[in-house]
């Protein structure tokens, strides 16, 4: 190989600064929880925290295409409890402030979903 | 490996079978169902095989007694007034030759012709909407009703120039600053900009064993019912009644009947 040294430190460099991100995180910060605040009224959600943590939002989709096309507008879990399908009007009765709880996970990890610029937050802020 | 022409011709038979039979039917729901519970209608809510609306026309005097019926959709539904012609509309009146064109009749008696008449989507039960939309966004349902998905909903606008009765609505800006605030009904969404909307039959009262909100703002004046069900009001009311529908010529075969 021609230039063999000067190639060789150049790749390394090159490796080096793509991977700046994660040198930079064994000095960054530690983790920080999102504080988020639970509902106090309600003890369990719809289903359990691990799958409503990961999967809250496909399970937003799913709710919408079964309450919106197949006129589905009831969900029973696997603890047999009943819920009216409704973002608005079921999710939002417990998890009633949007600043504390939606927003707080949403803004830490960089996502910003355009559910409200439809669905009324309660006490009609935005 | 070394397969014969025969073996090969066996299995690919035998999947085109599994595949287009159903058969292999219940692995795929598993595959697309996400959540672990189950989905069902709602006990109280009221079905149907084809929801239609009869409106009595003779039984409103003048355009006033519609305000009554607007207003409770409007409300109930968040849909904004915006002066000019971006208004949005669920349920507005207009003139004889506008809302039956087919009409040639040029010696209608004085009343028919100068009278309002109510206009809302007709959920046609061939509606051009749906085959135009590119997104599936609007859809028609097995009850007939012809409804919205606004989450899908590109704002291309081609269901507006599909419809041939006028009865979607484009939101060329924000509506929330055209509703008071809070908005009318907190239990309903509000569309935001870029989105068609409609009526929905109220679909989502349906849901819940509620008529429509024009029905019950309407003292017996609009009827609501099924109308593959010959015991059903609409079905009674077409049956003793002359009625007709708007353009009738065009095939849409629309949902929304008056009795004039």
């Amino acid at each position: 190989m021609y230039n063999a040294k000067a190639v060789i430190f150049g790749i390394l460099i090159f490796v080096g600064l793509c991977a700046s991100p994660f040198w930079a995180s064994f000095i960054g910060r530690d983790y920080k929880s999102t504080d988020i605040v639970l509902p106090k009224n309600e003890k369990n959600c719809i289903e359990d925290a691990d799958f409503m943590r990961s999967q809250h939002m496909r399970l937003l989709n799913e709710w919408r295409d079964e309450a919106l096309r197949n006129e589905n507008r009831v969900y029973t879990a696997l603890d047999g409890k009943k819920w009216v399908i409704s973002l608005q009007n079921t999710c939002l009765k417990c998890h009633n402030s949007y600043e504390d709880f939606c927003q707080k996970c949403h803004v830490a990890n960089s996502v910003y979903p355009y559910c409200w610029t439809c669905h009324i937050i309660p006490k009609g802020g935005k | 490996m070394n397969k014969s022409r025969r073996s090969f011709l066996k299995t690919a038979g035998i999947s085109a079978f599994a595949l287009s039979s159903g058969i292999a039917e219940p692995a795929n729901e598993a595959y697309a169902k996400l959540a672990p519970g189950r989905y069902t209608r709602g006990e109280t809510a009221l079905t149907a095989k084809r929801w239609a609306m009869v409106v009595l026309t003779r039984e409103f005097k003048t355009p006033q007694d519609y305000e009554p019926l607007i207003k409770a959709c409007h409300s109930a539904h968040n849909v904004p007034d915006i002066a000019g012609r971006q208004n949005i509309k669920w349920l507005w009146l207009d003139a004889y030759a506008h809302v039956f064109p087919d009409d040639m009749n040029s010696h209608l008696d004085e009343y028919t012709r100068a009278a309002s008449y109510p206009l809302l989507c007709n959920h046609c039960s061939n509606p051009p909407c749906v085959r135009v939309c590119p997104t599936q966004a609007t859809y028609k349902m097995e009850d007939g009703i012809v409804a919205m998905d606004y989450h899908r909903c590109i704002g291309c606008r081609f269901c507006m120039a599909g419809c041939p009765y006028g009865a979607r609505s484009f939101n060329f800006m924000d509506p929330r600053p055209h509703l008071a605030n809070p908005a009318p009904n907190p239990t309903f969404p509000t569309r935001m900009s870029g989105v068609v909307e409609k009526c929905t039959f109220c679909a989502e009262r349906l849901a819940v064993g509620r008529f429509p909100a024009c029905v019950e703002a309407s003292d017996g004046r609009l009827l609501f019912g099924d109308l593959e069900n010959p015991s059903s009001d609409v079905r009674k009311a077409l049956a003793n009644n002359y009625s007709i529908r708007r353009k009738p010529s065009i095939g849409t075969q629309p949902g929304v009947y008056y009795i004039i």
